[in-house]
């Protein structure tokens, strides 16, 4: 398994093969507040990087998710489905949200390690 | 010159230093900085308002103080409720209208002895005192509290509380209002709400406003509670948000308000709008404000709009979210009268996909206050 890769819209991916997990951060999920239901995308989906792939509505509002690479949509978490507190309880584990296999894995080069990620979110504030 | 935003400077509430204190994400609401959420969140703190009791900062509410012999006379001229039929002590929702029949605002009437205390919706309060001080006319004297802070105690646990500062608070009946000493502070303390259950609004002096926030917070079971549960709270309850469910563009018969024109005013028909009010009355509304119970799990925003079984546009939600009492989406919004019977199988347009819902009966919840 890869390290861990942020985008700058507060997904994470982590690559196993050819087929990348992400879900989004835990800096997102606590800004976004309880998550109550989560749209996923269709399994089979094919999807250019930053499309949109999903929403996640929280108590408070509706927030889009966009895909940080290319690729298809080979699984979603049904669990979350089921229990969509899980993305705020366990963001980077039980609380992924899908599966896709990446077609251009050259695309992870452009995002961000954990560093890096957590210096993008100091200038945030 | 424009102004830039930097310029417009939000407005601070005497409360603003102790939410920051306790946490709170502060966000711009009716052009004052308010605490949308504490630590806590929003969906624990909607609870616990349910269950025990919350503490909300609504100082930024309008506070108004209208004396003189003529002022029920007067006030009756800009409303459809009965004024003049409230004894002493007892308050009353009602409407602030135009000529159309449009609502200006929904306000808060409490008859004092000699003058009525009214509260008004803080995006509509400097609309509303030039409104009333244009047309209210007589010996009438509108003064604007201006010095005084607004702190809502809401929940089961509320009278508990209030009945340790005086026995009396907890025995006041729901939807009056009385002067009381709350630790030592000079309050006027209304039973009231916004969220569904039992509880005051506490008007207290700017200068002691922490105070007395501090000493409410001291009890075990009171929690401070933001706008983020306020607005859910109150969608669960069925209530009206101004500016979303209620304008200029909606009459009291359309949005299910009928109940708010007095008996007498019906007879008198001599409230602002009361010509194409009554007609709509007699004639029936062509749209109507309905609860929706979303079928499925997707939240229903505001704006969303409800189709009949092929599809046809038929209303709009006006607002919607998840209702964490109730467990699932809740939503209100106004439907072709034709379809606003509980019951009615309709659909919303969620992010281009058609999700089923129903009309269902208000509130969502069981109300808490007697």
């Amino acid at each position: 398994m890869s390290d861990i890769r942020y985008s700058e819209d507060h997904e994470w991916i982590i690559l196993d093969g050819d087929v990348g997990t992400i879900g989004i951060s835990d800096y997102a999920q606590g800004a976004l507040g309880d998550v109550v239901f989560v749209e996923m995308p269709e399994i089979g989906a094919s999807l250019d990087k930053g499309a949109e792939v999903g929403v996640i509505e929280s108590v408070k509002a509706a927030s889009e998710i966009y895909t940080p690479v290319s690729g298809e949509i080979v699984a979603v978490n049904e669990a979350v489905d089921g229990d969509p507190s899980l993305v705020n309880t366990d963001p980077l584990g039980e609380g992924w949200l899908f599966k896709i296999k990446l077609s251009k894995p050259e695309e992870l080069n452009g995002l961000s390690n954990q560093d890096a990620y957590n210096k993008f979110l100091e200038g945030l504030d | 010159m424009s102004q830039s935003p930097q310029d417009q400077a939000l407005q601070q509430t005497a409360l603003h230093a102790l939410h920051v204190e306790l946490g709170a994400e502060m966000v711009p609401f009716a052009g004052y900085d308010m605490p949308v959420r504490y630590p806590m969140g929003i969906m624990a703190e909607h609870l616990h308002c349910r269950e025990k009791a919350a503490l909300f900062d609504v100082s930024h509410m309008g506070q108004f103080n209208l004396a003189g012999d003529d002022a029920v006379a007067e006030l009756e001229k800009l409303v459809p409720g009965d004024i003049n039929s409230l004894k002493t002590g007892r308050m009353r929702y009602s409407l602030l209208l135009n000529e159309q029949g449009g609502i200006l605002d929904d306000l808060m009437i409490t008859r004092g002895a000699k003058d009525l205390f009214i509260v008004v919706n803080a995006a509509c309060k400097d609309a509303d005192e030039a409104h009333m001080r244009a047309h209210l006319a007589g010996d009438t004297r509108l003064t604007k509290l201006d010095d005084r802070a607004l702190l809502a105690l809401q929940g089961p646990q509320a009278a508990n509380m209030m009945g340790q500062y005086d026995a009396k608070l907890a025995k006041m009946p729901f939807m009056s209002g009385m002067q009381a000493s709350l630790d030592g502070l000079d309050c006027f303390v209304s039973r009231c709400g916004y969220t569904g259950e039992d509880g005051y609004e506490i008007s207290v002096a700017n200068d002691q406003a922490e105070d007395l926030a501090r000493a409410l917070l001291a009890f075990d079971d009171v929690e401070p509670v933001g706008l983020g549960a306020r607005d859910t709270l109150r969608l669960e309850a069925g209530l009206c948000l101004y500016g979303s469910d209620i304008d200029t563009n909606t009459t009291p018969i359309e949005a299910s308000l009928t109940w708010t024109i007095g008996k007498r005013r019906k007879i008198e028909k001599d409230f602002p709008g009361a010509g194409p009010i009554m007609d709509q009355l007699f004639d029936g509304p062509s749209r109507l404000r309905v609860g929706i119970r979303p079928d499925g799990r997707a939240p229903a925003r505001a704006h969303t709009e409800i189709l009949d079984l092929d599809g046809n546009i038929i209303g709009e939600i006006t607002s919607g979210g998840y209702g964490p009492t109730v467990g699932g989406p809740v939503a209100m919004g106004y439907v072709d009268a034709a379809f606003a019977n509980d019951g009615t199988e309709v659909g919303l347009n969620i992010r281009n996909k058609v999700h089923k819902a129903h009309i269902a009966p208000m509130p969502f919840i069981k109300k808490g206050w007697k």
